[in-house]
């Protein structure tokens, strides 16, 4: 199970990255898409749309069952993952690098310090 | 604490991830859904279901008993041979679907029953055990492989001394595999693929040479453990019912689709008067099949049925994607008259709705 120490997380399976330019780029963990098992499809919301840290920007859909998104943090989604339209997989096989879902351009940039280390989320899932 | 079946080391060394089902701790899956599925229906998977109950039924009355519980007629059964069929409580609610097996050498019978039902099932069997028929347990002393895809007779041929190409649909033989006696190969499944299900005894068996053995006659067609997660998805592409969701106390054979296991005919059952008046009386509801529009629309337990109104018609009792049809299916139930095949319904998903179609099971075609 990996979990990158350079990145912050959520108690909802989420990894954060501070691009160090004002924006975050947001996926789901190694653990949360082990637990989802085989993804069929990705809906998130599209580009532009604002929310409040914990509202729900998109659901993963496995063949299993189906999981929400929730907002890491204040903010407007600057990008999203085209790639996972076509290959939903990519959250699966490579789930910090090109399985990333979207960029969120945050409104409070304090809010990542009250986010998860690697240590406190490996202890979340232990 | 879970109980394990004789397989888990082998499941933990396999790199599957396990999850409590039923007081047990099952592999869900190994390599994926997705991928078990294909080999199933493409080759060959095998799964360890061993979690399922068996319970012996002997005894110069076995078959009075099995006929007073049972709505299938079991009368029918001549050694070696197996029937589906169902227990119903007195008003018709059903207790749990099983298999019947007829044993050689007037040893009696083996009901296979769900393993969430074991005990419920058990104590049900004996409050209705007013003859001379003893009922035994077994269900912890029994291992259950089952070995599904089209390649699994290749697979299976060469471990066992059994002419398997003889043993027809629903039948069963005794043999040996890799080298252990008295093993059950029963033509049966839960995959709509061809396949055996391989009973035998934990005592007189070594769970990993069994399996190792298996595993390693299917290699050269690709064969992969296989988990619940997969057996569900297959299940369903074919419409087979599934207790707990589809079939529940709540729900009865006639309107779950299962009239063709219901034999009025066979003398008296348990439930019998009351599921010929509700027949008598029309359904009011049916359990259907359904396939939704759109790659993006997968209907799950519990999701509501509209009629193209957007009234309430009914629940979803299962749903998926279609590994096969790359489509969302599933199954439900909806007032006696949205349930003609072609229909237009709607099914709820997300608080949108997504066009469906009532369609009769198997959803893929073979």
């Amino acid at each position: 199970m990996s979990i990158p120490a350079d990145l912050k997380y959520t108690r909802e399976h989420e990894w954060i990255k501070d691009n160090g330019d004002g924006t975050v780029t947001v996926g789901i963990t190694d653990f949360a898409q082990g637990e989802l098992g085989d993804i069929v499809f990705v809906e998130l919301e599209p580009e532009g749309s604002e929310f409040s840290q914990d509202d729900t920007f998109g659901t993963v859909e496995a063949v299993k069952t189906v999981s929400d998104l929730y907002a890491p943090v204040d903010g407007e989604i600057a990008e999203i993952n085209e790639a996972l339209e076509d290959e939903p997989e990519l959250v699966n096989d490579d789930p910090y690098g090109e399985g990333w879902m979207v960029k969120i351009k945050l409104s409070d940039p304090d809010q990542l310090d009250d986010l998860l280390t690697a240590d406190e989320y490996e202890e979340v899932i232990a | 604490m879970p109980k394990k079946t004789p397989f888990y080391d082998l499941h933990e060394k396999a790199g599957a991830k396990l999850v409590d089902f039923a007081g047990f701790e099952m592999p869900v899956q190994y390599a994926g859904i997705k991928s078990e599925h294909a080999a199933v229906r493409e080759r060959v998977g095998m799964f360890d279901v061993s979690h399922m109950g068996e319970f012996y039924i002997s005894g110069p009355e076995a078959l009075d008993l099995i006929q007073k519980v049972t709505v299938n007629d079991a009368s029918k059964l001549t050694e070696g041979k197996a029937q589906y069929t169902c227990m119903c409580y007195d008003d018709g609610g059903i207790v749990d679907d099983l298999i019947i097996y007829k044993l050689f050498d007037e040893a009696g019978y083996i009901a296979v029953v769900n393993a969430s039902n074991i005990e419920k099932d058990l104590n049900w069997i004996l409050d209705n055990n007013s003859f001379d028929a003893e009922v035994k347990d077994q269900s912890d002393d029994t291992c259950l492989l089952a070995v599904q895809g089209s390649k699994s007779i290749e697979t299976l041929q060469k471990i066992t001394d059994l002419d398997l190409s003889d043993i027809g649909f629903y039948s069963f033989k005794m043999g040996s595999l890799a080298g252990m006696e008295n093993v059950v190969f029963s033509a049966t499944g839960y995959t709509g693929e061809k396949g055996f299900e391989l009973y035998f005894d934990k005592n007189h068996a070594d769970p990993e040479k069994v399996w190792n053995a298996i595993m390693e006659a299917g290699e050269e067609f690709g064969i992969e453990p296989c988990g619940l997660g997969a057996r569900d998805t297959l299940r369903l592409e074919m419409g087979f019912a599934l207790y707990g969701n589809d079939i529940t106390k709540d729900t009865h054979p006639l309107e779950a689709r299962l009239g063709w296991i219901t034999k009025f005919d066979k003398g008296d059952f348990i439930a019998k008067e009351v599921l010929q008046q509700k027949k008598e009386e029309g359904l009011k509801r049916q359990l259907v099949g359904f396939t939704v529009e759109g790659k993006r629309n997968i209907p799950r337990q519990g999701y509501e049925i509209q009629n193209t109104d957007g009234e309430t018609i009914g629940e979803v009792t299962s749903g998926t994607m279609s590994i096969t049809l790359g489509t969302g299916i599933g199954m439900g139930y909806v007032a006696k008259e949205y349930a003609a095949e072609g229909t237009d319904i709607q099914i709820v998903i997300r608080n949108k709705t997504a066009d469906a179609t009532v369609s009769r099971p198997p959803f893929i075609k073979k």
